[in-house]
């Protein structure tokens, strides 16, 4: 119980808030109304729209999770590729950087004239904008082995092999996981930015961002607020399925998960 | 000792990149069976001769064979127990034990032997389950000293694996120590700061100097083996440990006069 009382509290509190502050709205400039709809009409406003709504966000979740998927496995392979070698990681690196930098609205545009508006630009740009901190941080993982247990293993004759996946990989596990955390929250605006410019309509309903594009030139702020709040869920969601995969993985070892009992 | 040599150091010199020598005409040579701590101020290559070795690092200069083969080939078998634990925090003790046997390759169940044994060894066979972290300071070490022994070791290596303990588990851990050697023999060259501990367990004591490192003295510990907590109350014990620690302070003036 007293774990459940305090973040009832604050959502009570940011909830009066925002009741208070479209309140000041109403009373000083009535005519700015539709600027910030109520949070009930925002829930309103998504039941109504749920129509459109639903597919786009399952068009959406797909994206993400399909660019978050495939970023797993390009960060992780190549991690293990940056780990071998300090040159490669100084000649590589900027390289990663640079990939990171561009800003998505211009990379987007690119990607349309070579492959098309559709699910795989969506996920191509989720790849670009998650799998830079995986990359990184596994990598500091899979190069921050304990001197000693590599020793270890090099007096044990291990090979390369062995000394990669009962050794450094399990030790990158944590940093990993750190890594992952940030990419599943970058996924899904990944995917909804991804959308925005190459959500496919044709075939019918675009995702989220395709959405948010409709949306905004009807002026609709309610659908336009309850649009952010789903992208919010997706985060969400996303997240606590890697919290769930990093307690699975972690909670017998790892000092992040230990109880204070000792 | 008549005995063959097994670990024989032949005007050794190691030096790190272009760096000043670490160790310098390091002449030693160590018979099968015997216990040899090594001794001395902080940087005078104690544990760079473990590493040796080890054959985790090259001697620069000079030879250094064991059983008649260059470090690091083959032929007798090393275990090794670093200053801390390094244990694998994902592992449970038993497989903890049984890293070194799966990297050479023992089948399951000459595993399960060897991880018994050793874990019966350290008298934590009933931690076998557990996880690290679930352990104290003394049982890690316990584990990590479980994992060299797991291997049937000839040659046993020794960094201060019981330095970071207090003094009655490490009086303890060495009372346990010299008791498995009692039932399996091996060479042990063990690095040591503590004068007490270093006569309490060998039959030699090697004295280094540092800057380079060389050796300053070797001191023969007559006491017979098997030793017991006894041992430490004896009064050539005490003589013992006092003319080790003069030999130190000789050293090294800045040590303290404790043992």
């Amino acid at each position: 119980m007293k774990r459940l009382w305090l973040p009832l509290l604050t959502g009570f509190v940011v909830l009066a808030l925002a009741y208070a502050v479209r309140w000041q709205i109403d009373v000083h400039a009535p005519s700015q109304k539709f600027m910030l709809p109520k949070p009930h009409e925002v829930a309103i406003a998504a039941y109504q729209h749920r129509g459109e709504l639903i597919p786009a966000t399952l068009s959406t979740a797909r994206g993400a999770v399909l660019g978050f998927a495939g970023s797993v496995v390009v960060s992780v392979g190549l991690a293990v590729l940056l780990a071998a070698s300090a040159g490669l990681r100084a000649s590589l690196f900027p390289y990663l950087m640079a990939l990171q930098m561009t800003p998505i609205i211009v990379v987007a545009p690119i990607l349309l004239i070579w492959i098309g508006p559709g699910l795989t630009s969506v996920a191509i740009i989720t790849f670009l904008i998650s799998f830079f901190p995986l990359v990184v941080n596994t990598t500091q993982g899979l190069i921050s082995t304990d001197r000693n247990l590599v020793d270890l293993f090099r007096m044990c004759r291990a090979t390369r092999w062995q000394e990669m996946a009962f050794l450094r990989l399990p030790a990158a596990l944590p940093y990993f996981f750190t890594g992952l955390r940030i990419s599943a929250i970058l996924a899904p605006i990944g995917a909804v930015v991804g959308d925005f410019f190459a959500g496919n309509s044709a075939g019918g309903v675009g995702g989220l961002g395709f959405m948010t594009v409709i949306y905004s030139a009807n002026l609709d702020t309610a659908a336009l607020f309850a649009t952010a709040g789903i992208c919010c869920l997706l985060g969400f969601a996303l997240a606590g399925l890697v919290h769930l995969l990093a307690w699975a993985a972690l909670r017998r070892w790892h000092e992040s998960f230990a109880t204070r009992e000792r | 000792m008549p005995s063959t040599p097994l670990v024989q150091f032949a005007s050794v010199e190691k030096r790190f990149g272009s760096g000043p020598a670490v160790l310098q005409g390091i002449d030693l040579t160590v018979a099968a069976g015997e216990f040899v701590s090594l001794i001395g101020p902080s940087g005078c290559g104690k544990s760079t001769m473990l590493r040796l070795i080890a054959g985790l690092t090259p001697v620069s200069s000079g030879k250094l064979s064991i059983s008649e083969q260059p470090p690091g080939s083959a032929a007798p078998e090393l275990g090794f127990v670093f200053q801390e634990p390094t244990l694998l925090p994902w592992l449970t003790v038993a497989k903890n034990v049984e890293v070194p046997l799966i990297l050479r390759g023992f089948g399951s169940e000459e595993r399960a032997r060897r991880r018994e044994r050793a874990l019966a060894q350290v008298r934590l066979a009933e931690k076998s389950k557990a996880y690290p972290q679930q352990l104290s300071g003394g049982q890690k070490m316990r584990v990590s000293v479980a994992r060299a022994l797991a291997l049937q070791p000839e040659i046993l290596l020794l960094d201060e694996p019981f330095g970071a303990l207090d003094e009655m588990t490490r009086d303890h851990l060495n009372e346990e120590l010299l008791s498995i050697r009692q039932q399996q023999a091996w060479t042990a060259f063990f690095v040591t700061h503590s004068v007490a501990e270093a006569v309490f367990l060998s039959n030699r004591i090697v004295v280094l100097a540092a800057g380079p490192g060389r050796i300053h003295s070797i001191v023969e510990v007559p006491f017979a083996y098997p030793r017991t907590a006894d041992t430490r109350q004896s009064d050539d014990f005490h003589h013992l440990v006092v003319r080790v620690s003069r030999a130190l302070r000789s050293v090294d003036p800045t040590a303290t006069s404790a043992p």
